[in-house]
């Protein structure tokens, strides 16, 4: 297929985060010209971990060690969920050829080895995920580590406020003898009551900063055979910043990731914006669609943009949906129901407002609001009222979907690239060999 | 801690609401010995679950006269001794079309007669005052209501109780009443959950359980005939009108729109209920609450909302009556004398306005039984400020951070402003008065948990604090996070719609999504060792107990 130019494309994907941009690049990556549109999403909440399937069925809360195991279980028991209508095969290319695209740009992920792992959060609990940046692979290896777990010291900075080593190390103290805690004061903020993992992380790209910082870590070392720190290594430099601290202090170094905004998720998004520019994705970041329309010319869509002066018009072969919940904005809610904001397009979802949430937060089945979502066909187009796509080339992806709930099966990022794979293959396949004008 | 099988004094409270706080503060001050037992925390029952109008009567002028005075009585009395807890802000009765004139007409000449200084406002300066009025208003008038802070109230009370030697235990239950005689002997109560009995001994118990005073009673094998009543309030994003707004008419759903600091709270409904258990605001009382507010401010139909809360009210008298509004509100003293009991008194009903009374009263009889002389010193002796229950309202902590903020004390709370000092002075005086602090504790304590985020942020820093000043250990953390949020949670499921069910989302997907919270104990496996439970192709379970 041909590149686009100006403002038509093959498909025009409408969203930024994990499914959007997961989208745009498999679009770039079959060669379809793509325009994507859309702010950050929750990326830049997202910790760095790219889950797979982590917890199936959700209302047990049974923890897989292997994803691939869970997915088949999972196809078993809930065909319906969009997961499991993609083929397992097709969602390791998927993983692999995201990570591969993240590791171009810059941010390293430790290889997969087609099981999950568990990584340290900062409240102390394991998370389980399947794609582990390498700034934070020192921790999960540390955790599994053959002859028990070693020694290890974890340091934090006074004033990050959400992040206590202590905490972390009083947490697991029964399970890691060996895990010990420090507080050290960030070089150069001393006099700072409250510190922002950003601030802190661009600050470690300086060279003197992070001597200064390896430095007060140093003395404190002892016995430890590795040593984490909040996720503040650098932001664009991360590597490089990371890689400082093991050659610095001569022991494996990891991040835990903190709470939002986190700089795991900054670098992410920076990671896929370097990616989008690398594959040709034209993007409208500063810019919203307002309204989707079937074109008098057969076989083509307009979209039209909000967000910079003017507006702008598009016109695609083929839309993707990647517009997420509640918080993304892909999803309304108001007293009387949950729509879908910009087309309305139906929303399963439960009979009353009533039903929506369980009367505990932390239920183990989960909210039946979490289950909401657009109901698609075989093809991975969403369905009007009378259960037919709604448009022919219109496609939806990622956490919009009905029937999953992602945060309990711990499977964000999964969905996310596995159904904008899955629907990429479809828009390919519709589009066939004409390329946009 | 070994706790002897039996405490004695001289008086015993039941109940640590308004009403129990109040009577601890009263004894303490007449130089009575007492002790106050709480089920829960101060203010758990309807003193925490409340509008906060401290009202001039106004409310009252047609249909209960006597309420009406008393009110006005005691809000005087109030705004002079604990002004710290009060904010007058004066209040609006407001009337739209529709509402029924007669009513409006008698108004002021029915104010007048209950002594309530209401003053006719023109609707085009009213609106100007408080611009969210709707353009359908027809009549207004201005009445001296104000708004009062009841944790502010409860826990100031309590401090100086305390200072002058009254004991609190809190977290302890009455379970059961010996009796011998026309005299109780010993009431049992028990420590905690599944904690140990203990027996008190005292020469009066005082019943001050609100709406569960029936069930105390019972249990001392006294009758009482009571009903209860549901109210569910709504609390908004931001603040809508700076005075008490009330609708202009007789007493119904949604009439009522307080400020409280940089909030306003929408309310009430009233519902009968049969019984005290998992009392919880619905999608349906939000709807109705809505729906009926956003008629006087129009407003409210689009306002984002942070929280809903339900209440019970006991209503004394008559099961029968249709409507629960006109059951009476007054308050009962009971002396049991009839029932064969000459130590037992139960103290129930009435309002956070008149508690100071309510609490006179049931002092006055037990001094007389007790043949204590001293008066009643609460109408005119001022409430001390207490520098750990200082932090309840949004508006002190935020004022009170600009001016003491050092390079130390870094906030941990954004939204509502509270420092990590404030959390430090809460769990000093908790630690003072013989308690082990929660996280729950410090929520009722401080605005932690009450701004947008309702907890997904400031819980974690707060607990975070808590273990770095040595405060919590081992996995208490953990624990203490799912309590808090189940308790937070009670209280926003009713009003998750548009952005707040964005923002509860986003809670989700940090608590859920990332820390894996709702695993409890799975949540502290590691799925990858090889010692791990479960084999390499069909991985299972988890398998270990929660903490
Ligand atoms: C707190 C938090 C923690 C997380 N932790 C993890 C984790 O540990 N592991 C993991 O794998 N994943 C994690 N995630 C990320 C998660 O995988 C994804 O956020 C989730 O799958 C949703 O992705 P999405 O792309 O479907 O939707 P969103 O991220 O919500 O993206 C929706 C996008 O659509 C855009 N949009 C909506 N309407 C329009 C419109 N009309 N025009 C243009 N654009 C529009 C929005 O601006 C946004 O860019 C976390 C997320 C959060 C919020
Ligand atoms: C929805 C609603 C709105 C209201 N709005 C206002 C208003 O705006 N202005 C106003 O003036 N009044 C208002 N009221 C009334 C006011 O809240 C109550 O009158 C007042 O709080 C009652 O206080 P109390 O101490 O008597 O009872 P409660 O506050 O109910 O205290 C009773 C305490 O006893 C404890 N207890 C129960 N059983 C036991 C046991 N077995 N052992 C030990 N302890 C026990 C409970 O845990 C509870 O803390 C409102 C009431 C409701 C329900």
């Amino acid at each position: 297929m041909t590149s686009g130019r100006g403002n038509s494309c093959d498909v025009a994907v409408i969203g930024a985060g994990m499914a959007g941009m997961a989208a745009a690049l498999f679009a770039a990556e079959r060669g379809l010209s793509c325009i994507q549109v859309g702010s950050g999403g929750g990326i830049l909440f997202a910790s760095g971990l790219l889950d797979l399937l982590g917890v199936h069925p959700v209302a047990e809360g049974r923890l897989w060690r292997s994803p691939y195991a869970a997915l088949a279980a999972l196809a078993r028991e809930q065909p319906g969920h969009p997961l499991a209508r993609v083929d397992p095969g097709a969602i390791r290319t998927a993983f692999e050829s995201f990570v591969a695209a993240l590791g171009e740009a810059g941010l390293a992920y430790a290889p997969l080895r087609g099981r999950n792992r568990s990584v340290l959060t900062a409240l102390g609990t394991l998370k389980t995920t399947f794609g582990v940046p390498l700034s934070m692979v020192a921790g999960a290896n540390l955790l599994e580590a053959p002859g028990g777990r070693q020694p290890c010291l974890l340091v934090d900075f006074r004033g990050l406020r959400e992040f206590s080593a202590r905490q972390i190390a009083a947490t697991l103290g029964d399970r890691w003898p060996g895990l010990r805690c420090q507080r050290i004061d960030f070089p150069g903020f001393e006099a700072v009551p409250e510190l922002y993992a950003a601030h802190l992380a661009r600050a470690l790209e300086s060279g003197e900063t992070r001597e200064r910082t390896i430095a007060l870590i140093q003395p404190l070392l002892g016995d430890a055979h590795a040593v984490g720190l909040p996720a503040v290594l650098g932001l664009g430099h991360s590597r490089a910043v990371h890689a400082a601290f093991e050659a610095g202090l001569g022991l494996p170094v990891f991040e835990i990731p903190t709470m939002p905004t986190s700089v795991p998720g900054l670098r992410l998004l920076g990671a896929l914006e370097r990616v989008m520019a690398a594959r040709g994705v034209r993007r409208r970041h500063l810019s919203s669609v307002r309204a989707l329309a079937r074109n008098g010319n057969p076989g083509t869509m307009t979209l039209e943009l909000d967000g910079v002066p003017g507006g702008e018009r598009l016109s695609a072969r083929a839309v993707v949906l990647a517009t997420g919940r509640f918080s993304g904005r892909g999803l309304t809610a108001d007293r009387g129901g949950v729509r879908e904001s910009l087309l309305g397009l139906p929303v399963q979802q439960p009979a009353s407002r009533e039903a929506w949430h369980q009367r505990d937060f932390l239920d183990p089945s989960g909210h039946a609001i979490n289950r909401a979502g657009l109901r698609i066909d075989a093809a991975w187009r969403p369905l009007d009222a009378s259960g037919q796509p709604a448009m022919p080339r219109l496609y939806a992806v990622g956490s919009i979907l009905a029937g999953q709930d992602w945060m309990r099966a711990k499977c964000g990022s999964g969905l996310a690239i596995a159904t904008a794979w899955a629907a990429m293959e479809q828009v390919a396949d519709h589009l066939g060999g004409a390329g946009a004008g | 801690m070994h706790l002897p099988s039996f405490i004695e004094t001289q008086v015993l409270i039941i109940g640590g609401g308004v009403t129990g706080t109040a009577l601890a503060r009263d004894l303490a001050l007449r130089g009575v010995d007492c002790i106050l037992v709480e089920r829960d925390d101060i203010n758990a029952g309807a003193s925490g679950r409340n509008h906060g109008l401290l009202h001039s009567g106004a409310r009252y002028v047609a249909g209960d006269r006597d309420a009406a005075m008393e009110c006005r009585a005691e809000s005087d009395i109030l705004k002079r001794v604990a002004a710290q807890a009060i904010q007058d802000t004066g209040g609006f009765f407001v009337a739209v079309q529709g509402d029924d004139e007669r009513y409006i007409a008698d108004f002021p000449a029915h104010c007048a007669r209950s002594g309530i200084a209401a003053r006719a406002v023109d609707v085009a300066g009213a609106r100007a005052l408080e611009p969210a009025l709707s353009e359908a208003t027809i009549a207004v008038f201005e009445v001296p209501d104000a708004s009062i802070d009841p944790f502010r109230l409860s826990l100031e009370s309590l401090a100086q109780a305390r200072s002058l030697g009254a004991r609190v235990m809190r977290r302890t239950r009455v379970t059961g009443f010996e009796r011998e005689g026309r005299r109780i002997r010993a009431v049992r109560v028990q420590r905690g959950n599944g904690g140990n009995e203990v027996r008190i001994v005292a020469s009066q118990v005082v019943n001050a359980a609100g709406a569960w005073a029936r069930e105390v009673a019972q249990q001392a094998g006294v009758p009482i005939a009571m009903t209860y009543s549901k109210g569910t309030l709504l609390v908004t994003h931001t603040r809508l009108a700076g005075r008490a707004v009330n609708r202009l008419r007789r007493p119904g759903n949604g009439d009522i729109l307080m400020p409280g600091g940089t909030v306003s709270i929408l309310g009430t409904t009233s519902t009968r209920v049969d019984t005290l258990d998992d009392i919880q605001a619905t999608a349906a009382e939000a709807d109705l609450l809505v729906e009926e507010g956003a008629r006087m401010l129009p407003a409210l139909a689009t306002m984002r909302y942070v929280r809903a809360y339900a209440g019970v009210r006991p209503l004394l008298g008559s099961s029968g009556a249709a409507d629960s509004r006109a059951v009476s509100r007054g308050f009962a003293l009971f002396d049991h004398e009839e029932d064969g009991l000459d130590n037992l008194a139960t103290i129930t009903g009435g309002k956070l306005t008149t508690c100071r009374l309510m609490a006179e009263r049931a002092a006055d009889l037990v001094c007389r039984r007790l043949g204590v002389t001293r008066p009643c010193l609460t109408a005119t002796t001022l409430l001390p400020v207490d520098a750990a229950s200082v932090w309840t309202g949004a508006g002190f902590s935020a004022r009170d951070w600009m001016h003491s903020h050092h390079a130390d004390d870094a906030l941990l709370c954004e939204c509502e402003m509270v420092p990590g000092s404030a959390v430090d002075a809460i769990v000093a005086g908790l630690r003072a008065a013989g308690d082990t602090p929660t996280l729950t504790d410090i929520g009722l304590r401080s605005r932690v948990g009450k701004g947008a985020c309702q907890g997904g942020f400031c819980a974690v820093r707060t607990v975070a604090h808590l273990y770095q000043q040595g405060d919590f250990e081992a996995r208490r953390g953990l624990a203490e996070i799912l309590d808090f949020f189940g308790e937070r949670w009670r209280g926003q499921r009713a009003v998750l719609w548009g952005e707040q069910l964005a923002q509860a989302e986003l809670t989700e997907a940090l608590h859920c999504g990332l820390f894996g919270e709702e695993l409890r104990g799975a949540a502290l496996i590691d799925v990858s060792a090889p010692a791990a439970p479960h084999g390499a192709a069909n991985a299972d379970p988890a398998g270990e107990a929660a903490p």
